[in-house]
C-alpha cells in the first residue's frame, strides 16, 4: 500500500511543475506588455515601472518563472486589477458556493445514476434498459446552459414553482438556498448522472457475471439480495473513480450554470474576469483548479486502493 | 428460390476474392447498418452538413436582415420560428448557425488529431524519457477543467471562432495522445509489426505504414465522438461571449441573447437549443455504432 501510495506520489509531483509552467506560459502569451495589462486602465509611467519591478518583468524569463512559483507557493496568487483584492481570498470568498453546488449536483447523479445503471444491467436488452440508453445518451448530449434556460421556462416563468436566479448563503436561509440551488444541481448534474449510469450498467454487467455471484444465487439466495448485498458493493467500486475523473466536466459545467441562473460562484468570477481583462484573477482560477483536480485524483486513487484489496498487495493498480 | 441461392452463391464468390481488408470493412459496415439508430444518425449528419453548405440557399431571409416592425414575433406563417429581439429571422438564423457548428466541430478536432497522433506515437514507439515527458504533458494538459482552460485560451487570444477552435482543439489534445500511445502500445507486438522490424524497415516506415492504420478505427470513432464534444464546447463559448462575434449567428450565441428574453419570447431559446441538443445526440449516436460496427470482438 505504501509504495503504491508514494509511487502515486511522485507522479503527481512533475504533473504539477508542468501546471505551473503552463499557467505561467498562458500569461507570457498575452498579446502586449505584461506590465501594461496589469497596470490596466493606469498608464502612468511610475506605475508601469512599480509593476515591473514588483513582477520581475526585468528579469530572464525563468527568474520571473520561479519568482512567480515561489509567490504562488506562499498562497500569493496576485492581486485582482479591478478591486484590488488578493486573488486567494476571492477564490477562497467564491469557493463555498461552487463547492455547494458541485456537492448537490453529485448527490442528484447519484440518486439518478446508480438506481438506473442497476436496473438496466439486471434488465439487460429490455424496454427499461433502453429507455435508460437513451436516457444516459441524451444526458450527454444535452448542453447544460440550454437545458437550463429550459427549466427556468417551464418551472419558474410557466409553472411558477421554484425562483429563476439568485443566491442566498445557506447557513443564512437553508430553505431559500436549497429552493434556489436544487435547479442548477439537477442542471449541472445531468451530464454526470449519465456517464455515471453508463459506468455503473457496464461495471453491475461486468460484475453479474463473477463467480461468487453465480455461487450466491446457485445457494438459492433471492435474486434481490444478490443483487444489492453482493454484486453492488463491488459494482460500485469504479464509481469513485469516475467520480474523481469527472470533477474537471463538472467545473467546466459549473461555469456555464452558474451563469445561467447567475449564481455568484467560481464559474461567474472567471467569466467576470475574463470580460473585465483580469488576468490574475483568470490565472489564479486556471491554477487553482487544476491543482484541485491533481490532488483530488491522488487522494481518489489513494481511496480507490484502500477499497480495492488487491491494490494493497500488489502495488499496482488492478 | 434457385435466383436467390445462385445469388447467395456468387456473393460467396465474391466474398472469397475480396481482399482481408475489404472484407473486414465489409463486415463492418453490415454490422453498422444493421443498428437503426446509428444509420439514422449519419442521415441526419449528411443533412446537417448539407444545411450548413447550401445555408443561403436554404433560408428564407437575410440572417442578418433586421425587421423592426417584426421584433419578438411569434411563429407564424411569415416567420416559421418567429423572429428575435431585432426582427431578425429565427429560422434563417439557426439555419446559417449550422455553419460555426460544423466548422468548429470538424476543424478543433483536425487540430487535435494534427497534434495528438504525431505526439502519441512518439511516445507510444520511443518510450522512454520523450514517452514520460509527453505523457507528464497530457497528464498536465488533462488536469485543466476543458472549458476553463479554453476561457483562459480564450481570453489569452482574444473572443473570435477561430481562437476557440483553437482553444477547443488544444484541450481535446490529450485524449488523441493517449489513444495514439495506448494503440501504438497494442500493435508494436503484433507479429507483423515484428516482422517489418526484422526486415529493416525504417521507424517512419513501420509508423505509419503499419502502426498508424492499424489504430485508424478507434481513432475514428473517438474522432465523431470529439467532434460531439466540440460543437457543445463551441456553442457554450459563444453562449459566454467568448466564441463567435455577433451579428454573425451561432446557436450558442443566440441561446446567450434568448436569456434575456425568456419570458417575451421563449421561442427564441427553442430552437437554437434544440440543434445543439440533436446535433450532438446524432453524432454521439453514431460514433457509438461506429464503434459497435469496427469492434472485431463482436
Amino acid at each position: 500500500m505504501l509504495p503504491f501510495i508514494l509511487k502515486r506520489f511522485l507522479t503527481a509531483i512533475p504533473t504539477l511543475i508542468i501546471v505551473t509552467i503552463m499557467v505561467f506560459s498562458i500569461q507570457r502569451m498575452l498579446p502586449g506588455d505584461p506590465a501594461l495589462i496589469l497596470a490596466g486602465e493606469d498608464r502612468d509611467p511610475q506605475v508601469i515601472e512599480f509593476i515591473r519591478e514588483k513582477y520581475r518583468l526585468n528579469d530572464p524569463v525563468p527568474v520571473q518563472y520561479f519568482a512567480w512559483l515561489g509567490q504562488v507557493l506562499r498562497g500569493n496568487l496576485g492581486q485582482s486589477i479591478r478591486t484590488n483584492q488578493p486573488v486567494t481570498e476571492l477564490i477562497l470568498e467564491k469557493l463555498p458556493v461552487t463547492v455547494e453546488l458541485s456537492l448537490l449536483s453529485i448527490l442528484v447523479a447519484l440518486l439518478v445514476s446508480i438506481p438506473v445503471g442497476v436496473i438496466s444491467a439486471v434488465r439487460k436488452n429490455t424496454f427499461i434498459d433502453y429507455v435508460g440508453t437513451v436516457f444516459a445518451l441524451s444526458g450527454l448530449s444535452v448542453p447544460n446552459f440550454w437545458l437550463g434556460i429550459m427549466l427556468i421556462l417551464l418551472v419558474s416563468v410557466q409553472w411558477q414553482l421554484l425562483p429563476a436566479s439568485g443566491f442566498v448563503p445557506f447557513n443564512e436561509a437553508p430553505w431559500e438556498n436549497l429552493k434556489r440551488m436544487i435547479m442548477p444541481a439537477f442542471v449541472l448534474g445531468t451530464g454526470l448522472a449519465a456517464i455515471l449510469m453508463r459506468q455503473m450498467r457496464s461495471s453491475m454487467l461486468e460484475v453479474l457475471k463473477q463467480d461468487y455471484v453465480r455461487t450466491a444465487q446457485a445457494k438459492g439466495l433471492m435474486r434481490r439480495i444478490v443483487v444489492l448485498r453482493h454484486a453492488l458493493r463491488n459494482a460500485l467500486i469504479p464509481i469513485i473513480t469516475i467520480l474523481g475523473l469527472q470533477l474537471g466536466g463538472l467545473l467546466s459545467g459549473a461555469v456555464l450554470t452558474e451563469q445561467v441562473f447567475t449564481i455568484p460562484g467560481f464559474g461567474k468570477l472567471v467569466v467576470d474576469a475574463v470580460f473585465n481583462r483580469d488576468y490574475a484573477v483568470v490565472q489564479g482560477i486556471v491554477l487553482f483548479t487544476s491543482t484541485a483536480y491533481i490532488l483530488i485524483n491522488l487522494l481518489v486513487d489513494i481511496a480507490y486502493a484502500f477499497a480495492n484489496p488487491r491494490i494493497q498487495v500488489s502495488g499496482e493498480v488492478s | 428460390m434457385t435466383g436467390t441461392r445462385s445469388s447467395e452463391a456468387s456473393e460467396a464468390g465474391a466474398e472469397s476474392l475480396e481482399s482481408p481488408t475489404s472484407g473486414i470493412r465489409n463486415r463492418a459496415l453490415r454490422r453498422f447498418l444493421r443498428r437503426p439508430p446509428a444509420v439514422i444518425s449519419f442521415i441526419f449528419i449528411i443533412l446537417f452538413v448539407l444545411v450548413a453548405i447550401f445555408a443561403p440557399q436554404l433560408a428564407p431571409y437575410d440572417p442578418a436582415a433586421t425587421d423592426f416592425t417584426a421584433v419578438r414575433q411569434a411563429p407564424s406563417e411569415t416567420y416559421l420560428l418567429g423572429t428575435d429581439e431585432i426582427g431578425r429571422d429565427e429560422l434563417s438564423r439557426v439555419i446559417f448557425g449550422a455553419r460555426a457548428s460544423l466548422v468548429a466541430g470538424v476543424i478543433s478536432v483536425a487540430i487535435a488529431l494534427i497534434l495528438g497522433i504525431p505526439l502519441g506515437l512518439i511516445s507510444g514507439y520511443y518510450r522512454g524519457v520523450v514517452d514520460e515527458l509527453i505523457m507528464r504533458f497530457t497528464d498536465a494538459l488533462l488536469s485543466f477543467p476543458f472549458l476553463i482552460l479554453a476561457v483562459a485560451l480564450a481570453a489569452a487570444l482574444g473572443p473570435s471562432l477561430t481562437n476557440a477552435m483553437i482553444a477547443i482543439g488544444i484541450a481535446t489534445t490529450p485524449t488523441f495522445i493517449r489513444l495514439t500511445r495506448g494503440q501504438v502500445l497494442s500493435v508494436q507486438a503484433e507479429d507483423y509489426v515484428q516482422a517489418a522490424k526484422a526486415s529493416g524497415a525504417g521507424d517512419i516506415r513501420i509508423l505509419f505504414k503499419h502502426v498508424l492504420p492499424n489504430s485508424f478505427a478507434p481513432l475514428l470513432v473517438q474522432a465523431t465522438l470529439t467532434i460531439a464534444g466540440a460543437i457543445i464546447a463551441e456553442s457554450s463559448l459563444s453562449f459566454l461571449g467568448l466564441g463567435v462575434q455577433p451579428p454573425t449567428p451561432s446557436w450558442g450565441g443566440m441561446l446567450n441573447t434568448a436569456k434575456n428574453y425568456m419570458s417575451q419570447a421563449p421561442w427564441m431559446a427553442v430552437w437554437p437549443g434544440l440543434s445543439i441538443f440533436v446535433t450532438v445526440l446524432a453524432f454521439n449516436l453514431f460514433g457509438d455504432g461506429l464503434r459497435d460496427a469496427l469492434d472485431p470482438r463482436d
